[in-house]
C-alpha cells in the first residue's frame, strides 16, 4: 500500500519537474501564429490545469486517479488515457501471461533435469546463459531476420494485418496468432534461459543437503530424491518470479518496439517521444499496478505451494 | 603467513576452473579489443566513407551502413561505453546496495525497517520504465549519466541480498566479541563482516555489471541513450531504423548484439566459475 502510494507520487512528480512543456509542443505542431497561440496556450493550460498551484495539482491527481480519471491524452487529444490504455492492454496480457508461464513452467522443468547430468550440463548449459545474456531486442531482430525476412513464414510488425480490421473470423484469429508469434517466441526464449539457470543451481545446492544425502544413503531411487529436491528449490524459483517482473517488463517494452506490436510498450515510447505527461503517467502509473498485482498473486501463489506458511496463516503450531 | 596460503588456494582452485577461464578470456577479449580497435581503423564511427550497404569485405571488415558508414568502425567504439556502463553503473549499484545492505542488516530495528520499506518501494517500481522517463526529459544525455541513472535503480536486490546476510554474520560469536572489545560499528562492518562475504560481493558486482549492461543497450536500442557518440545499441537502433532487416543486411545488427551477448554471457558464467571456486561443495566431481 506504501510503495503505492509513493509510486503514484514519483509518477506525478517525474514529468513535472523535468524540463520539456506539452501544450507548447502540442500548439508547435498546430503552427499557429503569435497571438492565437497565447490565447490557446493559457485555454489548455486552464482545461489541463496546469495553472493551479502545484499542490493543487497532486491533490487533483489523486482525486481524479479514485474517480479512474487518467486525464486526456495530448498526443491522441482528445481520447481520454484511459480508453488510450485499455486498447492497448489486452495486447500487453495476451503476449505476456503466456511468455511468462510458459517459460517458468518449462525452464523449471528443464533446469532440474539438466542439473548434474553431465553432458546436458556441460553442452545445453552454456546456451542457457547465452540465451539470458541475450538483449531482448537482440534476440527479436534475429527471429524477425530469419523467419521474417530469410524464410518469409512470419510478419514482422503489427498485431494483425494491416489490411484487415478487428473483426472475429478465424481468418482475423490466425492472422492475430501469426503476428503474435515472434514477439512470444523472443520473450519466452530469453526467459527460459534465465529460469533453466537459476533452477539448475538452486537443484543442485538442494542435492548437497542433509535430506538429500540420507535419501541416497537409504537406497532411494535418483528420481524420487530429485522429486524431493524439485519441491524444496521451486520455492526460491516463485520468489525470483517476483523479483524478476521488473526486468520481464523491461523485456516485453523493447520487444513490442522491435516488432511494433501496440501494447504498453509502444504506447509509452510514442507518449515520450511527444512529450505527453498524462499518457506517460498513465503508461507508468499501468505498470506499477500491474507489477503490483502480480507481486500479490504471487505471494498467494507462494502460501499454496508451501506447506509451512499455509500453517503459519491458519494459526497451527508444529 | 595463513593469508599468503588462502591466496594461493584460491588461485589454485581459480586458474584451474574451466568457467572462470572461459568468461575471463572473454571479457579481456573485449576489453583488448576496444582498446585497441580505435587504431585499427583509421575512420571516426560516423563519417561517410566508403559505398553504401556493402556486405563484409576485406576492406570493410563488417561492412558498411546504409550510409556508407563502417560497421567494424562502429563497433569497436561502441564497446567502449559498454564496459564504462558496466563499471560506473555496476558499481554504482553495488556500492549502494552494500551501504543500504550493511546499514539494515548490522542496525537492525527501526532503521532496518525503513530501509527494508525503501527497498521495496525501489524493488516494485519497475525500474527501466522510471529510467524510460527520466531519459525521455533529459535533452542532453552522457553515458556517464545514463550509467549512474542505471546505478541508482538496479540497487535493490543487492541490497536485500546483503543485508540478509549480514544479518546472519552479525549474530556470530567473533562479531560479538569485536562488539564487546569496542570496536566501531564501521569498523565491525569492515573488518569483520565485509570480508567474510567477500566472495559474496564480487559476485553481486559481477551481475550488476552485466545487468547494467543490457539496460543500457536496452535503453541506447529504444533512442534514449546518450545523445552523441555511438554504442552497441545504438547501432542496434540504427540497424532497425534505416531498413537492415527487409534489405538483409545482417552484418549491420548481428555483431552488436552478439558482443553484448558474449559479454555478458561470459560474465555469468565467470560467476558460476567464482561460485564453485569459492564454494567446495559446488565443485564438480
Amino acid at each position: 500500500m506504501l510503495t503505492f502510494f509513493l509510486a503514484v507520487t514519483i509518477d506525478w512528480m517525474i514529468p513535472r519537474f523535468m524540463p520539456g512543456d506539452p501544450i507548447s509542443n502540442m500548439l508547435s505542431r498546430a503552427a499557429l501564429k503569435g497571438n492565437a497561440a497565447e490565447v490557446l496556450y493559457t485555454y489548455y493550460a486552464h482545461a489541463f490545469q496546469l495553472d493551479l498551484p502545484v499542490w493543487q495539482q497532486y491533490l487533483n491527481f489523486w482525486n481524479a486517479l479514485f474517480h479512474g480519471d487518467l486525464g486526456i491524452s495530448t498526443y491522441l487529444f482528445p481520447t481520454p488515457v484511459t480508453k488510450v490504455l485499455m486498447d492497448a492492454v489486452p495486447y500487453d496480457l495476451f503476449l505476456l501471461i503466456p511468455a511468462i508461464l510458459l517459460s517458468w513452467f518449462a525452464g523449471n522443468k528443464f533446469g532440474a533435469f539438466a542439473a548434474r547430468t553431465k553432458r546436458l550440463d556441460n553442452t545445453v548449459l552454456p546456451l542457457g546463459y547465452i540465451l539470458t545474456a541475450t538483449p531482448y531486442m537482440w534476440l527479436g531482430i534475429l527471429l524477425a531476420w530469419v523467419f521474417g525476412i530469410v524464410l518469409g513464414v512470419f510478419p514482422i510488425s503489427g498485431a494483425y494485418s494491416y489490411t484487415m480490421a478487428p473483426h472475429l473470423s478465424w481468418i482475423f484469429i490466425g492472422s492475430v496468432l501469426k503476428h503474435w508469434f515472434l514477439p512470444f517466441a523472443s520473450l519466452f526464449l530469453v526467459f527460459f534461459g534465465g529460469w533453466a539457470i537459476g533452477m539448475r543451481n538452486m537443484i543442485i545446492y538442494e542435492l548437497e543437503t542433509d535430506y538429500s544425502h540420507y535419501l541416497e544413503a537409504l537406497g532411494a531411487p535418483r528420481k524420487l530424491v530429485r522429486k524431493y529436491a524439485f519441491r524444496n528449490a521451486i520455492l526460491p524459483q516463485i520468489t525470483g518470479l517476483a523479483l524478476q517482473l521488473g526486468v520481464i517488463v523491461a523485456g516485453a517494452l523493447v520487444t513490442e518496439v522491435v516488432f511494433s506490436y501496440p501494447g504498453i510498450g509502444y504506447l509509452i515510447l510514442a507518449a515520450i517521444q511527444n512529450q505527453d505527461y498524462f499518457l506517460v503517467q498513465g503508461c507508468f502509473l499501468f505498470i506499477i499496478i500491474g507489477v503490483l498485482l502480480a507481486n500479490f498473486a504471487i505471494d498467494i501463489a507462494y502460501v499454496l505451494v508451501d506447506p509451512r506458511t499455509r500453517r503459519g496463516m491458519t494459526g497451527e503450531t508444529t | 603467513m595463513k593469508k599468503q596460503k588462502t591466496k594461493n588456494e584460491f588461485l589454485y582452485f581459480a586458474l584451474r576452473n574451466n568457467k572462470l577461464r572461459i568468461g575471463l578470456i572473454v571479457v579481456l577479449f573485449f576489453l583488448v579489443l576496444a582498446v585497441v580497435g580505435p587504431m585499427l581503423t583509421d575512420h571516426t564511427p560516423r563519417a561517410y566513407v566508403g559505398p553504401a550497404a556493402q556486405p563484409p569485405s576485406s576492406e570493410y571488415w563488417f561492412g558498411t551502413t546504409t550510409f556508407g558508414q563502417d560497421v567494424f568502425t562502429q563497433f569497436v567504439y561502441g564497446l567502449y561505453p559498454v564496459f564504462l556502463v558496466g563499471i560506473v553503473g555496476g558499481g554504482l549499484g553495488t556500492l549502494i546496495g552494500m551501504l543500504v545492505g550493511f546499514t539494515a542488516g548490522y542496525r537492525g530495528g527501526i532503521v532496518d525497517e525503513f530501509l527494508n520499506v525503501v527497498t521495496n518501494v525501489v524493488l516494485v517500481i519497475p525500474a527501466f520504465a522510471l529510467l524510460l522517463i527520466i531519459a525521455a526529459y533529459l535533452t542532453v544525455r552522457g553515458v556517464l549519466v545514463e550509467s549512474i541513472f542505471i546505478g541508482f535503480t538496479a540497487w535493490p536486490w543487492a541490497a536485500r541480498a546483503i543485508r540478509s546476510q549480514t544479518f546472519s554474520l552479525s549474530s556470530r560469536d567473533f562479531v560479538d566479541l569485536a562488539r564487546l572489545s569496542g570496536m566501531k560499528p564501521r569498523k565491525i562492518i569492515f573488518t569483520e563482516i565485509a570480508p567474510n562475504m567477500m566472495s559474496y560481493l564480487v559476485m553481486t558486482f559481477i551481475l550488476q555489471f552485466g545487468g547494467a549492461i543490457l539496460i543500457a543497450a536496452t535503453l541506447d536500442f529504444i533512442g534514449l541513450g546518450p545523445t552523441t557518440g555511438i554504442s552497441l545499441g545504438m547501432m542496434m537502433q540504427y540497424a532497425v531504423l534505416w531498413g537492415a532487416l527487409p534489405l538483409g543486411m545482417w552484418w549491420w545488427f548481428i555483431p552488436p548484439g552478439a558482443a553484448i551477448a558474449a559479454i555478458v554471457g561470459a560474465l555469468y558464467v565467470m560467476n558460476v566459475g567464482l561460485d564453485e571456486v569459492f564454494n567446495p561443495k559446488l565443485r564438480e566431481m
